[in-house]
């Protein structure tokens, strides 16, 4: 089926658009790291074929699509991706919560690498509202882990 | 396929190549500003995504707009009315004031203040990156948005065009933390420049004396100097002054007058001397 060749391509490209759907500014500051989020389930699941060369494009990407300088999110989706990568066969035997746990400090890696970036660019102030995403980043984890894993398996992607 | 040898070079080798291709696009990207032209086209190639993005927002609005009520829908047709008798009247006044005005510079052998064109544009999509405060309008190169550009909302300066792409551009918004702006106070010609200051509703005015003419409520309104931002639309309104004898200047702080998290239809400017002019669609032709 022609389908499955996509389907990674498919999920990051909804996890971007998930990613800048507009939404209001109250609820805006919880929103989870999808990006991050699919990254890690396929880097996790078929690391022979998502590793850091796909989180630095898709960084590039979401630079553009954030109004960032070219590579503040490359640089942090590449280091968060190549811990994952580094470690995936111990970390696939971690249960859900255990990886949920992980996900999350990568999530708040993520977070400060680009906070540190932007930080040597403009003078901004750090609050712990970045931190936020963080934590919505870890409960949605799980379901992420669920949804995903049967898409694969419904695909048979390898 | 599951190999247990991964071809190419090894993972830290890529990472490595990863972070030194980011490190150095960050560099030129920041402190040469060399991408200018290219991301014209990279805005261009994501744009579908935003589309994509600002979808439900559409269809939740249109669907919003359906199911409003016969009494509502009279109700704003009312008010409606009302404001464009009040205005038109206020309008007729104004053209007599400009003539009038117009005659007098000439007495004086000043300047006459160029006509600016104008067009109606509508927010696409307003980015979540907390760090900096930016919203992607839908008009673009095809429209003849050039860089720097003014942008309005119905009540006064939202900030200026920072990106153009072929047929959306991104604007910075005055608050941003880089951003500042030229200002005089409206009741005293006093000059100011007010910096962002990252949060939404306030900007920080800096290097104020504190023997300088100012008081809460103040009107601020753009200068002109820069020439960036036309002179006269209103901005900021000063909302607290501290005046802390300790350090060399007062502390004041203006929250703009523009409502910047709620816009939705923009106003952008081309004065007279604009570098492009603006290019109208067929299905925009009756716009003022």
């Amino acid at each position: 089926m022609k389908l499955r060749r996509f389907v990674i391509a498919l999920s990051i490209i909804i996890a971007l658009v998930l990613q800048i759907v507009p939404m209001p500014l109250t609820v805006d500051q919880y929103r989870p790291d999808w990006v991050l989020l699919v990254l890690s389930y396929w880097t996790l699941a078929l690391p022979n074929r998502v590793n850091v060369g796909v989180a630095f494009f898709v960084g590039l990407i979401l630079d553009v699509l954030l109004g960032t300088s070219l590579g503040v999110h490359s640089f942090a989706l590449c280091i968060s991706i190549f811990v994952l990568a580094a470690n995936y066969q111990r970390l696939r035997n971690y249960s859900i919560w255990q990886q949920a746990v992980i996900i999350g400090t990568l999530s708040s890696l993520y977070h400060l690498i680009i906070f540190w970036l932007q930080h040597l660019q403009t003078d901004v102030n750090f609050l712990f509202d970045y931190l936020w995403p963080v934590i919505t980043t870890m409960m949605v984890w799980p379901w992420i882990f669920a949804l995903l894993r049967k898409v694969r398996r419904q695909f048979r992607i390898t | 396929m599951n190999t247990m040898f991964t071809r190419g070079p090894s993972l830290v080798s890529r990472l490595a190549l990863a972070l030194f291709v980011s490190v150095i696009l960050i560099f030129i990207d920041h402190k040469y500003d060399g991408f200018a032209s290219v991301k014209v086209y990279l805005n261009s190639i994501v744009s579908p995504l935003q589309y994509m993005a600002s979808l439900p927002g559409q269809i939740l609005n249109s669907s919003a707009e359906r199911f409003t009520s016969h009494q509502k829908l009279l109700e704003d047709n009312r008010l409606l009315t009302l404001q464009s008798v009040s205005m038109n009247e206020k309008l007729q006044r104004f053209e007599l004031l400009e003539k009038e005005n117009q005659r007098l510079r000439l007495l004086l052998g000043s300047p006459i203040d160029a006509p600016t064109e104008k067009m109606v544009t509508e927010l696409m999509a307003v980015d979540n990156n907390p760090f900096s405060l930016q919203i992607v309008i839908d008009k673009g190169a095809i429209n003849g948005v050039y860089e720097g550009q003014t942008v309005l909302d119905n009540k006064g300066i939202v900030g200026q065009i920072m990106e153009v792409g072929t047929t959306n551009s991104r604007v910075l918004l005055l608050a941003d933390i880089s951003h500042a702006i030229p200002l005089r106070i409206a009741r005293n010609n006093v000059r100011l420049v007010a910096n962002g200051s990252g949060k939404i509703d306030e900007l920080l005015l800096e290097h104020v004396a504190h023997s300088a003419d100012i008081q809460v409520g103040d009107m601020l309104i753009s200068s002109g100097l820069g020439d960036v931002f036309p002179e006269g639309y209103p901005t900021a309104r000063i909302t607290s002054i501290v005046q802390d004898e300790s350090r060399p200047f007062a502390q004041v702080k203006a929250t703009p007058i523009a409502q910047l998290d709620r816009l939705r239809h923009l106003l952008l400017l081309w004065p007279e001397d604009a570098p492009t002019r603006p290019i109208m669609q067929s299905s925009e032709e009756g716009q003022p």
